[in-house]
């Protein structure tokens, strides 16, 4: 029938496939429960439900919105049509400011409150969210 | 003025002295002698001789702080600092362009000359693959990214570089980054070159074994100095962010380490040909998707600096035509069956090998599905989704274990074929040292997830029979014990470090005091200081702990005049054992101020075995250079 180095080539296809197959499935599933959603002010408001996942909220952070006290900042992340009121204690990046980019990670409570785990700001003084700039291209 | 003007025209002389080259290499290949022209090596040497005179004059420009060059306009200022204006010259777009295409010639160049002892038609040939590289590369910079372009009127005061960058380890980290990068660029273009003149041969392997050492090194080194300044600058007080920008790096440094193993294996036998070609190819496609990815803008990361889609595009275009021209030659000229038949054993270095490949495969196939995945997504749903450390810890660390095992058991295979290890009493003995040790530890402290608690003990192993072999009077392989046991030290550090470390988050006001279990964090003053470009607030901190023990900080805030931007720069005190890390922010010119204090354990070990890892590399390299 078949020679034996045929046979091994069959094996070490077969073994290579195998694993292959497993390993790719593996990440797809891990990577399934590990992402984390970035959405805008505007599409939280239009969420059918609320889960108790991590997401992320890009947007610009309003004038005049930020509240800091010993242990906690608040402050209302816009994409200039909604609005949300994030509550965060923890370490701020340098460029968060009123009026510039934020993206905040953490756990909705409702559709206007997030209570945030963390805080990213972009390191360009002139970046701006994509969502900021759709908002503020349709005005 | 001027010195924009010979920039410019000496980078079209480069490009012009790559379409001179091209015809005289041809017509050099199809003659029957066995040199190379001298016209060659003079043409490639002005090529790279163009391109340095087109760098230093951008350097120049810089240096005079010349606004009638746009670039300079974009990233540079008349009160930054000399050195920042030198580095400044590849901190952006364009400049980091040009030293791309110089670290090209120049390596083409030295390719040329160093590899006399090979046939002389695999030599014209991989000059010429390089040549294309470099043509694409011209093109790029002259049309899409002019680091030359003129502004009128020439504006009296620049933009300024974003201060996060003006670092002295920031300074050096894209020129020895790209060192790496572009030493794969070396490696493709010989890899191609082989495979068309079927010269995939252990000679192939012992001289192409340099440059993929040296692109190691290169590439180690820079992934390290990336990571400290991370560390320092960014104030997040880690050293890895599994961010986009960083997984880019880490990819082709996956794939380089593969074939650095695969190579030693080719080195022997002539076996492994198609794989130690399909790494070849891999490694620089996967450097220059990094590049396309980062200055594309497509990636969703925190460190996106400003951008350009044009630019994008065309790196896309130039990729796919890369990975055609490198598949269409592989399919039309890699032939399998000329080499010796081989039989492969199991219990060989041979198979080791090809087990260390497949972890490093399955470890690049995490990173880059992590890291591309959200793009398609993006592209395909509309959805917007960041992955993040989670998701490598969930698929990386568990591997970990099957790997560190086999990185302790693989050294003592010989190559062809070996018995059974007999299992030695100091074997057993470390093992049992090890377990005991983590036991211990585990007890005392308790580790979060049982993962952890279980790599924890065979990275002592690992760790213990490193430093035995380091330490043993066999001198053979040297190197690759030098490298192994810096990688089980990363381990192990990194390890410590994630299980020891503790932070503590406040707001505070001047003058006040937070108590913590064990502790105190005081925050006594704060001053005003002036440096060359920005005004500085220096917060006076103390820590104290129960034992009346009390070190300062002083975490100081920069505000730059120009770009107006505020960075904080964390005060750290290093010890052998753990960094004290302090960083402050100010938020809105408030009275608060957002401390954050760290104990990183273990912090130093991290750098320092990286350097083992990499001075393992660059050993090897001495040392063959040494032998010639």
């Amino acid at each position: 029938m078949y020679g034996k180095k045929v046979k091994l080539r069959v094996l070490f296809l077969f073994l290579v496939l195998i694993t292959l197959v497993l390993s790719i499935y593996l990440i797809l599933k891990s990577l399934e429960e590990n992402v984390v959603y970035f959405l805008s002010p505007t599409e939280i408001r239009n969420l059918a439900e609320i889960k108790q996942e991590k997401i992320r909220i890009g947007g610009m952070v309003k004038n005049q919105s930020i509240i800091i006290n010993s242990n906690e900042i608040n402050f209302i992340i816009t994409d200039l049509k909604n609005e949300i009121n994030v509550s965060y204690s923890g370490s701020i990046p340098n460029l968060f400011s009123e009026g510039k980019g934020v993206v905040a990670e953490g756990y909705l409570r409702d559709r206007n409150f997030l209570s945030a785990t963390k805080i990213l700001a972009k390191h360009d003084e002139n970046y701006m969210p994509p969502e900021v700039k759709e908002a503020l291209g349709d005005k | 003025m001027l010195a924009n003007q010979i920039g410019y025209y000496s980078l079209i002389l480069g490009l012009i002295s790559s379409i001179i080259i091209i015809p005289i290499s041809l017509k050099n290949y199809h003659q029957n002698n066995e040199t190379i022209d001298r016209k060659i090596f003079s043409l490639s040497f002005f090529q790279f001789f163009f391109v340095l005179i087109s760098f230093i004059g951008l350097v120049f420009s810089f240096i005079n702080s010349d606004f009638g060059n746009e670039t300079v306009y974009n990233n540079s200022h008349t009160t930054k600092p000399l050195f920042y204006k030198i580095s400044g010259t590849w901190g952006n777009h364009e400049g980091s362009l040009l030293l791309w295409l110089l670290v090209l010639t120049f390596f083409i160049f030295l390719f040329l000359v160093k590899s006399k002892s090979q046939p002389k038609k695999y030599r014209i040939l991989t000059l010429l693959f390089q040549q294309i590289i470099i043509i694409g590369f011209f093109i790029f910079v002259l049309k899409t990214s002019n680091p030359f372009n003129y502004l009128f009127p020439v504006p009296k005061e620049g933009l300024g570089l974003n201060p996060i960058l003006q670092d002295p380890a920031l300074a050096i980290h894209p020129p020895i980054l790209y060192l790496g990068f572009v030493g794969s660029s070396i490696i493709f273009s010989s890899s191609l070159a082989a495979v068309v003149q079927q010269y995939i041969s252990k000679s192939w392997a012992h001289h192409i074994k340099i440059w993929i050492l040296i692109s190691w090194f290169f590439l180690t080194i820079g992934i390290l100095l990336g990571s400290i300044w991370a560390y320092y600058e960014l104030g997040w007080g880690g050293f890895w962010f599994w961010d986009p920008v960083e997984n880019v790096s880490l990819m082709p440094w996956l794939s380089l380490t593969a074939l650095l193993h695969c190579i030693l294996v080719l080195e022997k036998k002539t076996i492994l040909t198609s794989w130690t070609i399909i790494l070849s190819i891999a490694t620089f496609i996967l450097s220059v998707s990094g590049t396309f990815l980062v200055r594309s803008g497509i990636l969703n990361s925190v460190h996106t600096f400003a951008n350009d889609p044009e630019r994008g595009l065309f790196i896309l275009f130039f990729l796919f035509f890369l990975i055609f021209l490198s598949l269409l030659i592989f399919f039309m000229f890699h032939k399998n069956g000329n080499y010796e038949a081989v039989k492969i054993n199991f219990l060989s270095k041979e198979t080791s090998i090809l087990i260390n490949n497949w972890f490093m495969m399955y470890f690049l196939s995490v990173v880059l599905i992590g890291t591309l995945y959200p793009i398609f997504l993006e592209v395909l749903t509309n959805e917007k989704i960041s992955v993040g450390p989670p998701f490598y810890h969930k698929l990386i660390l568990p591997f970990l274990v099957p790997f560190l095992i086999f990185m302790t058991v693989v050294p003592y295979l010989k190559w062809i074929k070996s018995e059974f290890i007999k299992v030695r009493i100091e074997i057993i003995l470390l093992f049992t040292l090890s377990f005991i040790v983590s036991f211990l530890l585990f007890k005392q402290f308790g580790f979060e997830s049982l993962v952890v608690s279980i790599l924890i003990p065979f990275t002592f192993y690992l760790f213990l029979i490193t430093i035995k072999d380091l330490l043993s009077k066999n001198k053979k392989n040297f190197s690759q014990k030098i490298s192994h046991f810096g990688f089980s030290f990363l381990v192990l550090s990194i390890l410590l470090n994630s299980i020891f470390s503790s932070e503590i988050i406040i707001n505070l006001k001047e003058g006040e005091r937070f108590n913590f279990e064990g502790g105190a964090i005081i925050f006594n003053s704060l001053e005003e200081n002036n440096g060359k470009n920005y005004k500085s607030i220096i917060g006076n901190f103390e820590i104290s702990n129960d034992k009346n023990q009390s070190i300062k900080l002083m975490p100081e805030l920069r505000i730059y005049n120009q770009p107006s931007i505020v960075t904080s720069e964390a005060d750290i005190k290093t010890t052998l054992f753990y960094d004290k890390f302090l960083v402050m922010n100010s938020v809105k010119n408030n009275e608060y101020f957002n401390v954050r204090y760290q104990v990183k354990s273990f912090m130093i070990w991290i750098w320092i075995s990286t350097l083992i890892l990499a001075v393992g590399g660059l050993f090897s390299l001495t040392k063959r250079l040494y032998e010639k």
